[in-house]
């Protein structure tokens, strides 16, 4: 299961960003989301839809392997997490957040929240092994 | 406390002062948010005989209670000021993201006081607000400066900007957000001009808290499913509100040379269809909008070339209509400048209009004017939007105070054909052949503007019903009845609307799912009660929507000299001048008829003679602690 995206039929509404942050986290916010919309305003003048494709970039940065790779999802182990940031910082898709309670980082899971309320389907859950934009 | 952020920030720019006191949960319960906000605060607040651009004057920001969770179209912010347009109550709405962005900060709302000391900005990360130099971006146009600033601060910032026009005062000045979000109406945009604030940058990393955030979740999703089954979900969302072009001429309601006639021979020109064809890129959404009306796209014209977002009907119809332009291209590189000038573009080309026909007549010269202007040429609008928005000469100086101001200087006869009502500029329908939706513009509390009750269909069908089935329906036909509506029913209509319309500004969300779509009243009731955690049906909402417009009313009655009945009337062209062409020819609705609208109105409403309401009706909305 991986995650795909149509950045033509974004619309920029973060609904995305929302759910993302209520499932995850319980909190009703768009800064805790684990993904970005990113306007390309004025020129060329549409949205780009930022998320994690579970490359593992974060898991190779990890100095003590507190990142691992469960059934195609990168996961943080958060007791053996040192909150040294480093994975946030080589993220290449810049969809990683600190959570200011505990100051770990967190990513995605591939719940798929987001995929589900997009009323336009630019992001969708896919059965294809390989994320990215559609095709 | 469920539901809002908690906090109110308060800003007096002449003392630096910065307090966030609590939100009190009485102002919550009587007056909801949004405009509710706005209106309370402006008539507590507002220091006797201040002026527009008096530092005393109040410059508000508000969102609602639904604002920024988790439900359709959640993104509205309301300002509110003394009105520069009118020098009565305003307020003007806002898509975009800025609200929500100002609630996860902390804010529900703002209210900002005094005059900074020289230009400058306003930025607010969460508890984090200062007062900074706007020296790099004074003079820059709206969408170039919210560009300078996204990468000045970050692309997660959301960022409300003026443009020259509001720097300079011009009384039709709008706020600008998004790349081509505005909030355009009533002058506020030179408000914040004349507080020396060029923008405000917010970015909010805090969480709203839920009554019952799962349920609200649930319930949440539930309404975005809701919605996208609605037959207009598909119909009505990809041209948005330029849809309703066609129709809006077919009926005879198309404003054209300044509301001379209602009907033009060219809206295939410039309808939705062609907004998509020629212009559009994306479509572009407010915060969690299932349904985007917003088109970003790209125009190309003989005088230059512009990505912008739009056009949307009002731009299409006062553009394309009252000034005549002949192409969607031309009609949207007007609507680009507008924008970057940071002038509504209602009210900019209804001065671009009224200039022409002035000239036209020989009531103002060339001399003057600076060179020869005419519909339906661009290069005479892009003069004339520059000419009022820079002040450029003695003329633009005039136009830039809007047309009834510009009409009691020129004179002349001008007065006849400067359309609008208590000073602000009217928007796109025509009315000569809508005794209802004349109405709605003549009590409007803003002046003529047409988002408080839309009644058009009413008149022209016979029905209440949503702008899908309305456009499905087509001007032809059985189901145009064409119904004589009395005084009687006309004012239920307008007032129900007047009611409803507001009470989705009081929530802080998008009103266009329930009117344009159909989407059920009750779900956002019922979504505000589980989000809060307090009991509200949407009667009880009604009924506070009620008093928040009966207070908006009383604000006009205390701020504006002489106000009463004989601000309710619309131009005497639209009760003196037959309509000459079009479906509607030979009709217009005489000044005896206005009238008897008037006095059922007021009657309706529990409001006297002169349109003041009585102190039992004030007792009755609530009002009597405030008043």
């Amino acid at each position: 299961m991986k995650l795909l995206s149509d950045y033509k039929k974004c619309s920029g509404c973060g609904v995305c960003k929302l759910a993302c942050s209520i499932e995850n986290f319980k909190q009703v916010t768009s800064a805790k989301a684990l993904l970005r919309i990113q306007g390309l305003f004025p020129a060329p003048g549409h949205y780009q839809i930022h998320f994690c494709d579970q490359c593992g970039i974060c898991a190779e940065t990890c100095p003590v392997d507190a990142i691992e790779l469960e059934e195609g999802v990168y996961r943080i182990n958060e007791e053996d997490c040192i909150a040294c940031h480093e994975c946030v910082d080589a993220c290449p898709h810049s969809v990683m957040v600190i959570k200011k309670e505990d100051d770990i980082p967190a990513k995605c899971i591939l719940c798929g929240e987001c995929a589900r309320v997009c009323p336009r389907e630019a992001i969708i859950l896919s059965e294809e092994e390989i994320a990215g934009e559609v095709k | 406390m469920d539901g809002y952020a908690g906090k109110i920030l308060r800003i007096d720019l002449s003392t630096e002062e910065i307090s966030t006191p609590p939100l009190l949960e009485k102002m919550c319960d009587e007056f909801i948010g949004g405009r509710g906000f706005v209106a309370k605060t402006l008539y507590e607040e507002l220091l006797p005989d201040t002026k527009p651009f008096d530092e005393n004057n109040l410059f508000i920001i508000a969102t609602g209670p639904l604002s920024g969770h988790f439900l359709p179209a959640s993104g509205k912010t309301h300002f509110g000021s003394k009105s520069p347009a009118t020098g009565g109550y305003a307020d003007s709405n806002m898509g975009g993201h800025f609200g929500p962005a100002l609630k996860y900060a902390g804010f529900d709302m703002a209210v900002i006081t005094g005059k900074a000391k020289a230009p400058s900005y306003l930025f607010i990360e969460d508890d984090k607000i200062e007062i900074r130099s706007a020296k790099a971006y004074w003079g820059k146009g709206s969408l170039l400066c919210e560009e300078m600033m996204k990468k000045d601060l970050g692309e997660d910032f959301q960022i409300l900007t003026i443009g020259p026009a509001g720097e300079k005062l011009v009384k039709f000045a709008c706020i600008s957000h998004d790349f081509g979000r505005q909030a355009g109406r009533t002058g506020i945009g030179a408000v914040l001009g004349s507080k020396n604030i060029k923008a405000i940058a917010v970015k909010g990393t805090g969480s709203i808290p839920v009554n019952d955030i799962e349920k609200a979740f649930a319930m949440g999703k539930d309404a975005f499913k809701k919605v996208s089954q609605k037959p207009g979900f598909k119909g009505w969302t990809p041209e948005g509100t330029a849809g309703i072009t066609d129709w809006v001429n077919e009926v005879g309601s198309f404003p054209a040379k300044n509301f001379q006639t209602s009907h033009i021979d060219h809206s295939h020109m410039i309808n939705g269809k062609k907004v998509l064809e020629r212009l559009k890129i994306t479509d572009k959404g407010c915060y969690c909008c299932p349904t985007p009306c917003g088109k970003y796209g790209h125009t190309k014209t003989a005088l230059g070339s512009a990505y912008m977002e739009g056009p949307e009907f009002e731009t299409i119809s006062l553009f394309g209509g009252s000034c005549m332009l002949k192409s969607i291209e031309e009609v949207a590189y007007a609507n680009y400048l507008c924008d970057e000038l940071g002038i509504d573009t209602i009210s900019g080309a209804s001065v671009a209009a009224f200039a022409i026909e002035c000239f036209e007549k020989g009531l103002i010269t060339e001399d003057e004017i600076g060179k020869k202007i005419q519909f339906g040429d661009l290069e005479s609008i892009v003069y004339l939007l520059n000419l009022m928005s820079l002040k450029q000469n003695s003329l633009g100086n005039l136009l830039a105070q809007g047309v009834k101001t510009a009409s009691e200087t020129i004179k002349q006869g001008s007065e006849k054909f400067a359309i609008h009502v208590k000073g602000l500029e009217w928007t796109g329908y025509e009315c000569r052949n809508a005794p209802s939706m004349m109405l709605a513009y003549m009590t409007a509390d803003v002046g003529a503007h047409h988002n408080r009750a839309w009644v058009l269909g009413h008149d022209v069908v016979g029905a209440a019903t949503n702008v899908h089935d309305l456009i499905s329906a087509g001007a032809d036909g059985d189901k145009r009845a064409k119904a004589i509506v009395s005084g009687k029913d006309s004012a239920k209509f307008v007032i129900d609307s007047q009611h409803t319309r507001p009470a989705f500004d009081l929530l802080g969300c998008c009103r266009l799912q329930m009117m344009e779509l159909g989407f059920e009243v009750e779900n956002y009731t019922d979504l505000y009660s589980t989000i809060t955690g307090k009991k509200l049906t949407w009667d009880g909402l009604l009924k506070i929507s009620e008093k928040v417009w009966t207070l908006t009313r009383m604000i006009s009655v205390r701020e504006i000299k002489n106000f009463g009945r004989n601000s309710d009337y619309p131009p005497p062209r639209f009760y003196e001048e037959p309509t000459p062409t079009g479906p509607n020819k030979g009709h217009c609705i005489s000044l005896e008829d206005l009238n008897a609208l008037l006095d059922a109105y007021y009657e309706a409403r529990g409001w006297d003679k002169n349109g003041f309401p009585t102190n039992e009706t004030i007792e009755r909305v609530g009002l009597t602690d405030l008043i």
